[in-house]
């Protein structure tokens, strides 16, 4: 695996993406749902919320490097009470 | 009606989902890993953290090429996608020219990327192309390799000449669903043409439009081959587009960790857009089932 140029970092980034995404899957074998609608108007699962909270979390930090440009770290913070916001009301 | 989703079905896929790992996710995950690190060739990386991703957000030159990007995707969906259901309302609804029609629609659909290039590349020139040569004869002056509106409107006019075809057979197929009893209700309620096409055709198109605009979008965002072939990218940088200045980065300059960076943002723009996407045509068959 040496020419996939490893590091910690991103190996963590991935393992918790894969965490998540394992946890779900058992989650939504274990407790089948009913999609429901929030205020986005579209019909959303756990599943899809995920893929919101993840894919709106990557433009926050890029928001956040962008305008910010320091303290990165905060920027998961957002990104915390982003997830939130998503899990609780779309 | 209320009804719980068995996820269960997902485990089916799993042969797919081995067989994309290797084709997109190991590629991805290098991508990634390039992206937080710099190498000066020989295997080695040394850490970068998030440098290229800052790099990048300041790089004039990446939002000079998605601005340019933008330009190009906008102008091509706002002639195709006109243009195409133009096309299919005045198609032959049946017989032999119906078939005829079709066929000839799907001929440059069917040509590969680079020889659509190297037919406007050839068609383009001044000495030996049919169109160029026409134009320079006219008296008009047209050289798409110096002049940057000549460029522009070639490969636009090379992709509306691609991909209209494209458009026109979703719409058509779009058309022929709609049963006659709607187009018999309106001889009924006397309705003009133009009152068929808002409320009866046009509604039903919808969702094949949906599908034509994302097709489209997504494949002008991502479109490569062609502009290199005829334009190379230039006069200048005047018609590098995204991609172009991607490879132009990694593989022209060897900047792996920047390019990285840039094609990180770039594949989240378009996770984005798909998704939107995807989201609309979903929710647009629910309401119509």
């Amino acid at each position: 695996m040496d020419w996939m140029a490893w590091t910690w970092p991103t190996a963590i980034f991935f393992m918790v993406i894969a965490s998540l995404l394992i946890t779900f899957t058992i989650l939504a074998i274990k407790f089948p749902e009913t999609p429901r609608t929030g205020i986005l108007r579209i019909e959303t699962t756990r599943g899809d919320r995920l893929f919101i909270t993840l894919l709106g979390s990557a433009f926050i930090n890029l928001a956040w490097l962008g305008l910010v440009g320091a303290n990165q770290p905060y920027a998961l913070i957002v990104c915390l009470i982003y997830a939130a916001a998503v899990f609780r009301w779309v | 009606m209320e009804k719980t989703v068995n996820q269960k079905a997902w485990f089916l896929v799993l042969p797919v989902l081995i067989l994309v790992a290797f084709s997109a996710v190991i590629p991805l995950m290098t991508v990634v890993n390039y992206s937080v690190q710099d190498t000066f060739g020989n295997n080695q990386f040394f850490w970068a953290g998030l440098e290229w991703f800052a790099e990048m957000l300041e790089s004039e030159r990446m939002w000079n090429a998605l601005g340019r990007q933008l330009m190009f995707s906008a102008i091509i969906l706002a002639i195709e996608i006109p243009l195409g259901i133009y096309v299919a309302l005045h198609m032959p609804k049946s017989g032999f020219w119906s078939s005829f029609c079709l066929v000839l629609m799907s001929l440059p659909l069917l040509i590969p990327w680079n020889v659509v290039g190297t037919i406007w590349q050839i068609f383009g020139r001044v000495d030996i192309g049919l169109l160029g040569y026409t134009l320079d004869a006219l008296g008009i002056s047209y050289n798409y390799t110096q002049d940057t509106l000549d460029a522009w409107i070639t490969i636009i006019v090379m992709d509306v000449w691609h991909w209209t075809s494209l458009v026109a057979l979703l719409a058509f197929a779009g058309l022929k669903s709609i049963p006659d009893a709607y187009y018999q209700a309106a001889k009924i309620d006397q309705a003009s043409r133009w009152k068929v096409f808002r409320f009866i055709e046009l509604p039903k198109m919808m969702g094949v439009l949906m599908i034509a605009i994302l097709l489209r979008f997504m494949d002008s965002f991502m479109i490569y081959t062609e502009p290199f072939v005829v334009t190379g990218g230039g006069p200048g940088n005047a018609t590098t587009l995204l991609s172009i200045d991607l490879v132009k980065m990694a593989l022209g300059q060897f900047d792996l960790g920047p390019a990285a960076a840039f094609s990180i943002m770039y594949f989240l723009v378009i996770l984005l857009v798909s998704w939107v996407f995807y989201t609309v045509m979903t929710n647009l068959d629910k309401q119509e089932g």
